[in-house]
């Protein structure tokens, strides 16, 4: 039985020792950091008191807290529409455009910021011919700025919005349409008083994972505008690994209040789907919800984890 | 809903969303093919100098290794590490499955950005110091695919019973060791590819870990695209799809892939 026992043990040995060095122990070192002082000694609430009152840390805060609930508002509403659009298309139609929509979630990061440069940059292609032509519509616009920003968190937040909202359109059955029809409501009436409150969970949850996908994201506004404009995600960037002068202590607290933002939002998330689950007869689309992050991904996955 | 014929204003709205999620790609696929595209809609001549470029380019193809070994390493060293742990949790002690739950769904909260402050604070120095060196890099990658190779697995394990199999199989005289290899092992494999398939494209694209670990040491394909972006807009367009090419062709394998796995289990 002993000898048993020590065979497990040594099957979960590497990976509890992977776990620690690679996961607990840098949350460790990063939550002790944050409270260290400038010169690496001492304990201190200094850093985030200087977080939370120095002019510049608190833009970087709230640029990045504006851009994510914008950005996350706008994929939301979208994806919402388009989630129930898709819901109209035969099976087959349906597929393909999910297929898509999955495609192009793949197209994020340096790529997609790059692909912004050349369609709208200085020198991008629509820039060029829209003057040309002499149209003035992107006169005020800059891409390397808040509205470009926008304009690229919006363009990687649909397809996940509309990726982990469809599955809860499947949730509201056509009998209650006909049943709410019949008693006399309207279309509108009926999105007021039943779809949307059935729907309000789904909604929540993904606008959580929403928002905690745009707080977290580095790679785009990295790619798009460097460290020039201000942002929670970039600042952390640019103090742990930076050119100029690496504050890592201030890092590690800017970190922490990273994480604490997206930790919440996905915590929400996680609410909302026990409670769609709770919600009862809908089960499938709870559990399509649930691990929505996973599938996001390839329907391939989608389809084998939903076994 | 079962309304099979879409009318006309979801027709519409689908359309505008393809158009809109589409037009970026097709403009980088464009500008990776165009020799002259100054004013005019489409470019007014083509070439496929870019790509020659790119594949003359010996920082592309260090990158390009550099991206692929990195990234096969990662992958087999979490189904080393993965497939027993997941194995012996689900089997044996099913009662902590719900703390690794917890542990493994993690780096999705934490986004690229804080998981490396930590890293960084933590190897920079002191007993460790493996800070801009690919070990790090390796194991940072290893906490970024946990979710995918958990969940991977673990699904593999469930839909084929495996402890009902287990079960079988020691009632017959295998020892379990032999039985894990030998019947476990071949039932979970098709699940598990899909799995490390999935978690190497995931680490193929990644940026934030690679540039803030190793960025300055290691070049990787994403590193490099970032210092070429600003070089010339065509050569990086035509990396940019390649890169957007080679993922496209994973996922159509993974797809086929999935396909097949639910076509034995039904």
């Amino acid at each position: 039985m002993k000898k048993r026992q020590r065979g497990l043990i040594l099957a979960l040995a590497p990976f509890v020792l992977m776990v620690l060095a690679f996961q607990v122990v840098p949350v460790f070192s990063m939550l002790t950091g944050s409270f260290r002082h400038a010169d690496g000694a001492g304990f201190t609430l200094g850093n985030y008191q200087h977080a939370l009152s120095s002019a510049y840390y608190l833009q970087a805060i709230k640029n990045s807290l504006l851009i994510s609930v914008f950005s996350s508002l706008i994929g939301l509403a979208v994806g919402l529409v388009c989630a129930y659009c898709i819901t109209r298309f035969a099976p087959a139609v349906r597929d393909r455009l999910l297929m898509l929509s999955n495609m192009t979630s793949n197209f994020a990061g340096v790529p997609l910021a790059f692909a912004y440069i050349i369609l709208l940059g200085n020198n991008g292609v629509f820039t060029l011919l829209f003057k040309q032509w002499g149209w003035n519509v992107f006169d005020g616009f800059n891409l390397y700025s808040w509205s470009g920003l926008i304009l690229v968190y919006v363009y990687f937040q649909i397809p996940l919005a509309l990726l982990l909202l469809y599955p809860a359109f499947y949730g509201i059955r056509e009998q209650w349409r006909e049943a709410a029809a019949l008693l006399g409501a309207g279309s509108w009436q009926f999105w007021r008083t039943v779809g949307l409150p059935v729907l309000s969970p789904a909604i929540f949850g993904t606008l959580g994972i929403l928002f905690a996908n745009a707080m977290g994201a580095y790679a785009t506004a990295y790619a798009l505008v460097g460290g020039n404009y201000n942002l929670l995600a970039v600042r952390i960037g640019s103090l742990v690994a930076g050119d100029v002068v690496t504050q890592p202590q201030m890092g590690s607290t800017l970190a922490v209040l990273l994480a604490l933002s997206t930790l919440l939002a996905v915590f929400l998330n996680q609410r909302m789907v026990q409670r769609m689950e709770g919600l009862g007869g809908r089960n499938s689309a709870g559990r399509e919800r649930s691990s929505g992050l996973l599938r996001r991904r390839w329907p391939a996955v989608r389809e084998e984890a939903g076994q | 809903m079962n309304t099979r014929k879409a009318g006309i204003a979801p027709r519409t709205f689908m359309l505008l969303l393809m158009i809109y999620l589409l037009l970026p790609l097709l403009a980088t696929g464009l500008y990776a093919f165009a020799q002259d595209w100054q004013n005019t809609l489409l470019p007014r001549s083509w070439t496929l100098g870019w790509f020659r470029g790119m594949f003359q380019d010996i920082r592309f193809l260090e990158a390009l290794w550099n991206s692929l070994y990195l990234c096969v390493i990662s992958v087999l060293l979490s189904l080393a590490v993965m497939l027993p742990a997941v194995f012996v949790i689900t089997v044996y002690f099913p009662r902590w499955e719900s703390f690794m739950k917890g542990v493994v769904v993690l780096p999705y909260a934490v986004p690229g950005v804080v998981a490396a402050v930590g890293l960084i604070r933590a190897y920079s120095s002191g007993p460790f110091d493996i800070s801009g060196t690919a070990y790090l890099l390796v194991g940072a990658y290893f906490v970024v695919i946990l979710p995918y190779m958990y969940q991977g697995i673990r699904n593999s394990l469930l839909s084929v019973s495996a402890v009902e199999l287990l079960n079988a199989a020691e009632l017959l005289g295998a020892r379990r060791r032999s039985a894990f290899i030998n019947v476990i092992l071949p039932n979970i494999w098709p699940g598990v590819m899909v799995s490390a398939l999935l978690s190497f494209s995931v680490l193929f694209g990644e940026f934030v870990l690679t540039n803030m670990l190793v960025g300055g040491h290691i070049q990787t394909i994403q590193v490099y695209l970032f210092r070429r972006v600003g070089e010339s807009g065509h050569l990086a367009s035509a990396i940019a799809i390649s890169y957007f090419v080679f993922i496209l062709l994973l996922s159509a394998v993974l797809m086929k892939l999935g396909m097949k796995i639910k076509g034995q289990a039904k």
